[in-house]
Order: structure tokens, then sequence, then C-alpha cells
């Protein structure tokens, strides 16, 4: 990857149309590496989600368009909320097949330009719509319920495995659960302070995560990410050209993906695949996934740290930008991931593990800095413009790994020092696909 | 149509729009777009398929699962599928319990546009003894306080069907002793 491109995203941006945000975030890319000129692209990608929210089909023909790129190649990517980073690896699959030298990821998402309840219905068809949009409509719902299933299995059955009355102990686990996830809500809101591309930086308290709006049982509208409009994109190419392009080139070292049911209903009772450093004693009971993990994550990991080499992601990777659609998803994600076991997410998180040294929270963060995950601030406090959000994230972890935070935020303080491995990570409904790939400082 | 009044607040287009059919938005640069009203509905001719007699079942009270015809796999799914998941085998059809456990819950306060006046509505994922899969519906006649995982529940069919998955819902039940929740 030699240049990456996002423009802020927002609630919405009326006076620019898809075509017109690719635009501006394909010329802040191109304006990084002034020898790479639209005529040495040999074609693209384009990713978004919905034709419901534009009314648009085959939208992206006219971002190609748009472009100039015509009449190279070009394909659209769609697979959910992992559009994004599916997007980034048909790129690098193009330029790595040898069909490309040079190749465009490009993504976008204009949600604005429906109401945010349509918009919700909207996300929801991407549900079986026989068997479940009918009962709600709503994506909030179906992680409602895997975060309470996995409050049960880890926090329930374990903490307060001693308490008798069925009810109580749920709700005991419930509250200490959400206590725990709204740490990674602050997180997010206020590593985002430093984030001039986000669309909702916040001082954020945890008492004001946990006493925001009720949406769905026990997901509260800060632990959410919100509808935005956005574009970003990635430019790919050999390495021949990368030392051309740049002196400050950054290589993609492993791509994973995982899939899984679209229903949550037919999730699997089955083992956990094991990361390098768990054992299946670990996990003798549990039955996996259920709906409490996304075992998708796991097989995009797996993959993506074969290929990369990685063997254990904690000491290996200075970063990663995952997918926190909810804070829950954060928290689970982390198990999915390897950075802890099943189980010990909570736990990872409340020693603050995943926070930045160099920001200051309210509430201790003792082993902060170990694996900062979303830097950035996420897509709570970014914005989920669906189809730009994975190709943000490699935007990110590209400046990330190039040094060159400061530069692109006008602030330094995001910069993790001397950030040499980085990892990205896309997620699409309830998990039913997860993309994974692996990031290295190319000089 | 009367020239497009302009607006500096993107929340009170809609609005407008709705009712006038066009907006001239301003941004904090002096931008102005101009946004119209722009309706879509459509009527599909949606086939239910292999999944019909499913949603007949409902219509006549009948709560139908699946299960895996190949001897050596039986895998039987508590919602159907017309080949088994695990080995691609065609299923047959069976009759679920009428009572189960919930496996997981939440209360939605919001929902997709169209659900939106039916909030607060409760969704439970269902687990049948002896059932691989679960099966995801409404929950009725209990509020959020009163919800827990494990809880006894049994099926409620609409009495004039819309062949929709709301013509089944699961209210709660009295615990039986002997009653143990699954893991997973």
């Amino acid at each position: 990857m030699v240049a990456g491109g996002v423009t802020k995203f927002a609630k919405a941006h009326p006076a620019m149309d898809f075509r017109l945000m690719v635009k501006r975030a394909y010329d802040a890319a191109l304006a990084e590496v002034p020898e790479l000129t639209t005529d040495r692209i040999d074609g693209s990608r384009v990713s978004y989600f919905s034709d419901h929210f534009s009314r648009q089909l085959k939208a992206a023909s006219m971002v190609q368009d748009y472009l100039g790129l015509n009449p190279k190649g070009s394909v659209r990517i769609e697979w959910g909320g992992a559009t994004g980073g599916e997007c980034f690896q048909a790129a690098f699959e193009a330029v790595a097949s040898g069909r490309m030298d040079v190749c465009l990821a490009a993504g976008y998402e204009t949600m604005s330009r429906v109401a945010t309840w349509k918009g919700n219905e909207f996300i929801a068809l991407a549900s079986d719509t026989n068997f479940d949009f009918p009962l709600g409509g709503f994506y909030t719902g179906y992680y409602a319920l895997m975060v309470q299933r996995h409050i049960y299995e880890y926090i329930r059955l374990r903490k307060f495995a001693h308490i008798k009355d069925e009810r109580q102990a749920q709700r005991m686990a419930i509250a200490e659960g959400t206590r725990v996830m709204a740490l990674v809500s602050v997180k997010n809101h206020v590593n985002a302070l430093h984030n001039p591309y986000a669309q909702y930086p916040k001082q954020l308290s945890v008492q004001d995560a946990l006493n925001s709006e009720m949406i769905s049982y026990p997901l509260t509208r800060e632990q959410i990410c919100t509808m935005s409009d956005g574009a970003a994109v990635a430019i790919l190419c050999d390495e021949e050209r990368a030392k051309e392009f740049t002196d400050r080139p950054v290589e993609v070292i492993g791509v994973g993906t995982g899939t899984d049911t679209m229903r949550l209903s037919d999730r699997p009772f089955g083992k956990v695949p094991l990361m390098p450093r768990e054992k299946a004693s670990d996990y003798t009971h549990l039955p996996y996934p259920g709906i409490h993990s996304f075992r998708a994550g796991r097989s995009a990991g797996l993959e993506a740290y074969r290929m990369a080499g990685i063997e254990d992601p904690n000491e290996e990777l200075d970063f990663i930008e995952l997918h926190d659609a909810y804070s829950s998803s954060e928290i689970q994600t982390y198990e999915d991931l390897g950075l802890c076991k099943y189980g010990e997410g909570y736990e990872f998180t409340e020693r603050g593990d995943p926070f930045l040294t160099q920001v200051k929270y309210p509430f201790p963060t003792p082993k902060a800095g170990a694996i900062p995950v979303n830097p950035s601030g996420g897509l709570i406090a970014c914005g989920h413009p669906v189809g730009a959000t994975g190709l943000m994230q490699a935007v990110f972890a590209h400046w990330q790994l190039q040094g060159t935070i400061a530069e692109h935020f006008h602030d330094p303080t995001l910069q993790i020092a001397d950030a040499k491995l980085g990892a990205i990570h896309s997620h699409a409904g309830t998990g039913s696909a997860v993309t994974v790939s692996i990031l290295k400082r190319g000089f | 149509m009367p020239a497009p009044r302009k607006f500096t607040k993107f929340r009170e287009v809609q609005a407008e729009i709705d009712k006038n059919g066009a907006a001239l938005f301003v941004d904090k640069e002096g931008v102005e777009s101009l946004i119209i009203h722009s309706p879509y509905t459509i009527h599909y001719i949606h086939s239910y398929a292999e999944d019909s007699a499913f949603f007949l079942g409902l219509a006549s009270g009948v709560l139908r699962g699946s299960k895996c015809s190949k001897a050596s796999c039986g895998f039987v799914y508590g919602t159907p599928r017309g080949h088994c998941m695990v080995c691609g085998s065609p299923t047959t059809w069976i009759e679920l319990p009428k009572e189960g456990r919930i496996h997981s819950w939440t209360t939605c306060h919001f929902g997709g546009e169209a659900f939106l006046k039916e909030t607060p509505y409760n969704l439970a994922m269902v687990e049948f003894d002896g059932v691989g899969s679960l099966l995801l519906v409404r929950l009725k006649e209990c509020t959020e306080s009163e919800i827990y995982i494990g809880m006894p529940v049994e099926a409620r069919f609409e009495p004039k069907p819309k062949y929709s998955i709301t013509d089944i819902w699961f209210v709660p039940k009295p615990a039986a002793a002997s009653e143990k929740p699954r893991r997973g």
C-alpha cells in the first residue's frame, strides 16, 4: 500500500454525492504520492454496501467513471459490514496475482439519504428476510442477543456462579458486563478527540455511556456506532512500483477471511479452533461458537496470522483497528483474534491492555499500551459509512505504520511509537463474514 | 412547484421535502444543495419456496423444524433448512415441541422503521430438548425485568395468520424442576 485518503465521516454530506466523496478521498491519496498519476493505475475495486441508500444500481461504475478510470477493469465488492475489508483484499489479490501492477480500492456509503430508522431497516435486510427480519428489522437487537449470551457464559457462570437466584445472578452479570463495555466506548470516543476525521469525538464518562438511551437491552446509544456519509481509498501496487512512488510504503503480509451462518439460530455448538497459545482443555465446557462468539473472526484471524507468520498477536502486533460496531463486539473480537482467551475479554479490558498510554481516560488503565485497539476511535467514534469503513481502517493503519499520524491528524497524540506491524479487521452482520489483514512497515 | 425554501439545519430538511417536495440546504461553507422528495415503494411476489411448509404449519398451529435424512447424521434443526448444513443431505419435516427455554433475549426499544410502532418488544432465541439449533421469535406477556436465560417458554399461534414468522410467539411457562438449560 502506497497511499490512502479519507473524507471526514459525518452524519450527512448533502453537498457531495458518492462520486464526489470518493473523488475527494482519491485526490487526497494521490497528493501523497506525486509520481502516481491516474494513468499509472491499472484498475479498481469499488465497494459500497447497499443499493437502497442511494437507489442507484451499479453505482460503482459511476465512481470508476467519475475518477476517469475507464476503460480499465473494475468490479464492485459487497459483503455486508465487511465490504470495505473485502475490497481491500480484492485489490491486494489483483496485485498479488500479477493481474495489475497498481490497483485502487475505493469505498463509500451515503447513509444520510434516508431517515435513521429506515436505514436500520435496510441494514436488517442483510438478515434472513423469511425468519429474522419480520421480527423487528433491527441489527442492534441481534447483537444484544449475542452479548447477553456472552455475559451469561463468561460472567454469570463464572463470577456469579455462587448466586442461587437465577434472575438476580443474571442481572448482576449484565451490570458488570455493561460497565466493562462502557470502558471500551469511553476509550474509543476519547481517542477520537485527537482524530479530525472522526464523526463523534467526545469526552465521555462511563456513567454517560451507561445512562444514555436504551436501544436494545443491554445496549445503550453510546455503545453503538451510528450511520454516516463518507469515503475512503487505498492504493496498492507491487513492490517494484511501491519503491518508485514512495519511500514510506506499507506491506500487506497476511490476509484472512471467515464466514458463518446468516441466521444466529443456525450457529453450531462445536469446538473452538485454537490459537497457538490455547489448549483444547481451556475450552472443555464451551460449546462454540453458539451465539456468544464470532467464529468467522477466529477463522479470519487464524488465516491471516498463519500467512503473516504471527504466533503471538499480543507480542508481535503494535496495534489493531477492529470493527467495533458495538462496544460488546469489540470485546468479543479481542477473544476471536486471540488477544486473550475466550472468556477473558472483560478482564483484558479492565486491565487496560487495549488502551493507549498517551491518552488520559477517566479511570485507571494499568496495562495500557499492551496492544492498543482502535487508536483512531474505531467505528463507535469515527462513524460507519459501511463501504468505506474497512478502507478507513487501512488508511489509519497505513499512517500509523508510516509514522505520519501527526502530519495527517495535525495532532501527534494517537501515533503509536515505532509502530511496525498492525492488523485491520472488518466484520459483517452478526459475524456472518469477517476479514483480517496484516500490514507491516515496509521501510 | 414553488421555489424551494432554504435550510441550514439538515435535520429540518426531511419534513420540508415530505411536505413541499423540495428544499435548499445551505452548509457551513455556504454551499447550496437542492434536495428533493423521492419515494420508492415496491410489492414483491415473494415465494417462501422450500420454507413454505413451515409458514403453512404456523397457520394451522404446528411448529415445524427439519431433520437430516442421512441416518449417520440426523441433525435436527430448530429453524428449518431444506438441506443439512453438516452433511449436505436433504432434510425432512418434523414437528417441534411447543415448549422450550430461552437461550438468549433482548428488549428492543427501537427497530427498523416499519417496527417502531411496536416498541418495546422482546426477542428471544428458544432452545428445544433434542434439537440442535435455535429459533428466533418474539416473546410476549412479560417485560424486560422478568426475563432471564433458561426461562421456560411455550408457543402461541396467531389465530388470523399473516403467513409470517410473527404468526408464532412464545410466552413464559411455569418451570418444571427437572429442566436444565444447555451450554453454549
